[in-house]
């Protein structure tokens, strides 16, 4: 398993948005997290990535305990995520949106800015390439020096993952990647979702567009009240009843 | 085309430096010299606080605060203890930087509004321990007789030309220590951070610690501009550590543009300058300076560099639709490929 | 005994004051999120109104603070339009430097106008009441109780009225609010309103005491800032409660330990609560 959860839990002033969950992905596999607006989901991957601290349970990634450890750690340990509202830096082009993406993987420091030593510049010119690697993976790289702000909504959103890209991570946590775009963009982005797990990295995902995780999904988790009530293969989470009364009992909210 | 305009900013800064360095020759007149000098230590005192702000979004009130210490470190040291300037000054910038760090310790724990206030306080606190701590820093009365720094082999700190270039140099240290950040990884952690902090720390930057850094390079440049002015005017009051002096520097950048390199030196150097060659005008100085600060933060949160910035892109633009429309043509093409 | 009764009764005459200029400034900030540093200004410009009332037209001493009330209010709401409405969406520094601008603003321009001299404001209450054998100036008395009125009718106004439930409402729950169709221009405006009266008030109450001159402001401003955050930016008991714990401070640190520690002491305290919690001591989510 490259990642693992157990009994991970957070209470904000009672209310418990994740009771503990035990969640594992396996490498090199597609893991989807769904569930009624308000479930958990989100809440789930920021304890996961060092965003909130769990009241209860731990997380593992590769072997390594990452419970408590604040964001930026989690991220070196090769944990990276996107956000469900894009909050890339608009005016800045994607190009310079992308560099720092790097810098988690880079040691230069004040000293080295000043006396612009050799490490800096090599880090540098690492940096810049990684980015427009990452760019280039997520076929967004003729946009390289357009501003942020300028690009269609579905290029923002491959643009925030190579971001999480160009920081060589292990996992990639993409919340609800497909937000707000059209049926055509939500299948290309499926396809780089593909392309990820080809060339070994491994994803899990929220998504309310069911065609996108059914299709994509080796395994599905359905938090609801943010509890685990089912878990499995897409068609089996597809036929559990516990899953259809949530969903019916959620007023039936979601996308097709 | 970006290739022109970088040429002809590389031949600008050129023909800038080489007119700084023939100023006193100009210049004859001490009293408009020392404006100028002043307008300097001013500039690099506004880069500090552009580190803090421009480069990391995290607005700091209690700039003057460090200014203060790093002017009285040299004030009490030369005066009261006949300490020499050099390593005074250097203690300055070392104890205002080693202070702010440890006060960011704390400070920036806080956010937003509250880092604000917080530095505020922590502005405040200081001016008043100068204020009253007579026995050390002269109280209210302040210390007279600061001296001119020691030479240093055949070069003599006698008049105000050779202070001139004495400041001239620390500015210009300040403005390529500015730069260096600016274009370097570390400088990148820092607009990432004022961009959104929540990015920087999904992209594996450690904020805590990046903020920290960027409260003492800046704390640490406030207390040099402070050790030189204190060198420079010879005499140290209190009111100059005051919150209004940080309103001050703060006015500067954002005149000459927040975030941007050139800001801090366009800003300190037009408001200082202009102010003091329009002295009929002094008190009328704030009345007037107000109303500018609140139509630049609504209309142009840039300051000057942004006006300048938006002025070239224009003008790029009309150039690029004139001379080269099949250029301007193929350009656009990305636009319209993604937009289907 | 005497002495730490005379000073206490100080304290909370000095109390009242904060709390009214510090209740102005947290509502400012709970309805609008604005840490408005230029509240202190228009404290002294609403000190500077009612002795002009007072001395070049001869108005009397209380009506002359209600007059000052309502120009303030109005020169909220220009200020609300002018400055704050225009920036509703920009980052928090922004508010920040605006309301810096509008401080240096009205400062100097006080500066300009009336000169940097300190003005004795008369008051019609110069006498000396005696209260269980403490002698007590009237004019405090005056502070407390007209403080105490204002309070009282705020509250009730916030409580009882509806447009000052919409307040509230915002104050409380911004998205909810706008759901529910309140209007935030409306709730906007009448807040710089009444967050400007109040300063006025509070300035004209406590002038005859101290005096009137341009940056009588500035002291305040950085107290009034130190109260909310210690009292939780945007909670009005915490303003109240705040703004009588750091009067009793400074009065009795003043009177027992020495005047200078007296003034750094709301901010010391600021300090190590910040740094501790850093956003403040009455705050939900720390
Ligand atoms: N920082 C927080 N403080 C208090 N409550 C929170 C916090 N973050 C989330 N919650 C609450 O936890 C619950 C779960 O929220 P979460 O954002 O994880 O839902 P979600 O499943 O991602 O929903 P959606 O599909 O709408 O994105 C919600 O009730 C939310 O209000
Ligand atoms: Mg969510």
């Amino acid at each position: 398993m490259l990642l693992k959860t157990e009994n991970l839990g957070i209470t904000f002033g009672g209310l418990k948005a994740v009771n503990e969950v035990d969640f594992e992905v396996e490498r090199g596999t597609v893991a989807a997290i769904i569930g009624p607006n308000g479930a958990g989901k989100s809440t789930f991957f920021n304890l996961m990535s060092g965003f909130h601290k769990p009241t209860t349970g731990t997380v593992t990634l590769d072997g390594e305990n990452l419970t408590n450890l604040p964001a930026h750690k989690t991220v070196r340990s090769g944990m990276a995520r996107t956000f469900q509202t894009t909050n890339l830096f608009m005016e800045d082009t994607v190009l310079d949106n992308l560099i720092v993406g790097h810098r988690v993987r880079t040691k230069s420091n004040f000293f080295d800015a000043i006396f612009r030593t050799p490490r800096l510049r090599r880090e540098e010119k690492e940096s810049r390439e990684r980015a427009m690697e990452a760019l280039e993976f997520a076929g967004v790289d003729r946009l390289a020096n357009r501003t942020v702000g300028s690009i269609s909504q579905e290029a923002q959103k491959r643009v925030s993952i190579a971001l999480a890209l160009a920081t060589d991570p292990k996992i990639l946590l993409l919340d609800e990647p497909a937000a707000g775009v059209n049926n055509e963009e939500t299948e290309g982005l499926a396809t780089l979702i593909r392309k990820l797990v080809e060339h070994d990295y491994t994803v899990c995902l929220v998504e309310h567009k069911m065609s996108m995780v059914m299709g994509l999904a080796d395994k599905i988790m359905v938090l609801h009240h943010g509890e685990k009530i089912a878990e499995g293969a897409p068609k089996e989470v597809a036929s559990n009843e516990a899953v259809i009364e949530a969903y019916l009992g959620a007023g039936e909210e979601e996308d097709a | 085309m970006a290739a022109l305009s970088k040429h002809w900013k590389k031949i600008a800064l050129v023909v800038v430096f080489v007119i700084s360095l023939f100023v006193p020759v100009f210049v004859q007149n001490d009293y408009f010299l020392g404006i100028i000098i002043l307008g300097y230590v001013w500039a690099i005192a506004t880069y500090g606080l552009n580190i803090l702000l421009g480069y990391t979004g995290q607005l700091s009130l209690g700039h003057a605060g460090f200014f203060g210490i790093g002017a009285y470190t040299v004030g009490v040291l030369t005066v009261n203890y006949e300490f020499p300037f050099w390593p005074s000054l250097l203690l300055a910038a070392i104890a205002s930087s080693v202070l702010g760090f440890l006060i960011g310790i704390f400070a920036l724990r806080t956010r937003n509004e509250y880092f604000a206030i917080f530095t505020l306080g922590v502005g405040f606190v200081i001016y008043l321990v100068i204020e009253r701590w007579e026995g050390l820093t002269g109280g209210a009365l302040g210390l007279i007789g600061v001296p001119y720094p020691e030479g240093i082999g055949p070069i003599q700190f006698d008049g105000p030309e050779s202070i001139y270039y004495l400041i001239l140099g620390f500015l210009i240290l300040t403005i390529y220590i500015a730069w260096s950040i600016a274009n370097s990884l570390v400088g990148r952690s820092f607009m990432a951070i004022r961009n959104s902090e929540e990015l920087a720390a999904a992209t594996g930057i450690n904020v805590g610690r990046a903020k920290q850094l960027a409260f003492a390079i800046s704390t640490g440049i406030a207390g040099l501009a402070g050790g030189l002015y204190a060198t420079y005017i010879g005499f140290l009051g209190p009111a100059i550590v005051n919150v209004p002096t940080t309103f001050e520097i703060l006015l500067y950048l954002l005149v000459g543009g927040m975030g941007s390199l050139s800001g801090p030196l366009v800003g300190a150097f037009l408001v200082t300058t202009l102010f003091q060659f329009l002295q009929q005008f002094e008190a009328y100085r704030l009345v007037i300076l107000g109303p500018i600060v609140v139509i630049l933060i609504i209309f142009f949160p840039k300051g000057l560099a942004g006006l300048w910035a938006a002025l070239e892109t224009r003008i790029k633009a009309m150039r690029g639709k004139g001379e080269m429309s099949g250029d301007a043509g193929a350009s656009e093409e990305p636009a319209k490929e993604e937009a289907k | 005994m005497e002495l730490f009764l005379q000073q206490l009764v100080n304290a909370i005459a000095l109390g009242s004051v904060y709390s009214l200029a510090a209740l102005g400034l947290t509502l400012v900030f709970g309805v609008l999120r604005i840490p408005n540093l230029a509240h202190g200004a228009l404290y002294m410009i609403g000190a500077y109104v009612t002795y002009f009332a007072l001395t070049s037209y001869g108005i009397p001493y209380i009506v002359a603070i209600g007059i000052s009330a309502a120009v303030l209010a109005l020169i909220g709401v220009i200020v609300e339009r002018l400055v704050f409405h225009p920036l509703r969406n920009a980052p928090h520094t922004h508010h920040l430097i605006a309301a810096v601008g509008v401080l240096f603003f009205l400062q100097s321009g006080a500066q300009v106008l009336w000169g940097s001299e300190f003005r004795e404001m008369p008051s019609p209450f110069t006498g000396i009441v005696n209260v269980f054998g403490l002698n007590i100036g009237q004019q405090r008395l005056v502070v407390i109780f007209a403080s105490i009125l204002v309070m009282v009718a705020l509250y009730l106004f916030l409580k009882k009225t509806v447009p000052g439930q919409t307040i509230e409402a915002i104050e409380q729950d911004r998205t909810g609010a706008s759901l529910v169709g309140i209007d935030a221009n409306r709730v906007s405006m009448m807040t710089f309103a009444i967050s400007a009266a109040l300063a006025a008030i509070a300035a004209s109450l406590v002038a005859p005491i101290n005096l009137v001159f341009p940056t009588m402001g500035e002291a305040l401003n950085l107290k009034v800032f130190a109260i909310i955050i210690l009292g939780g930016l945007g909670s009005i008991p915490g303003a109240i409660v705040g703004g009588f714990a750091l009067a009793l401070a400074e009065v009795f640190s003043s009177t027992y330990i020495s005047n200078a520690f007296s003034e750094a002491i709301g901010f010391l305290f600021l300090l190590v609560v910040l740094a501790v919690r850093p956003t403040g001591l009455f705050s939900k989510g720390a």
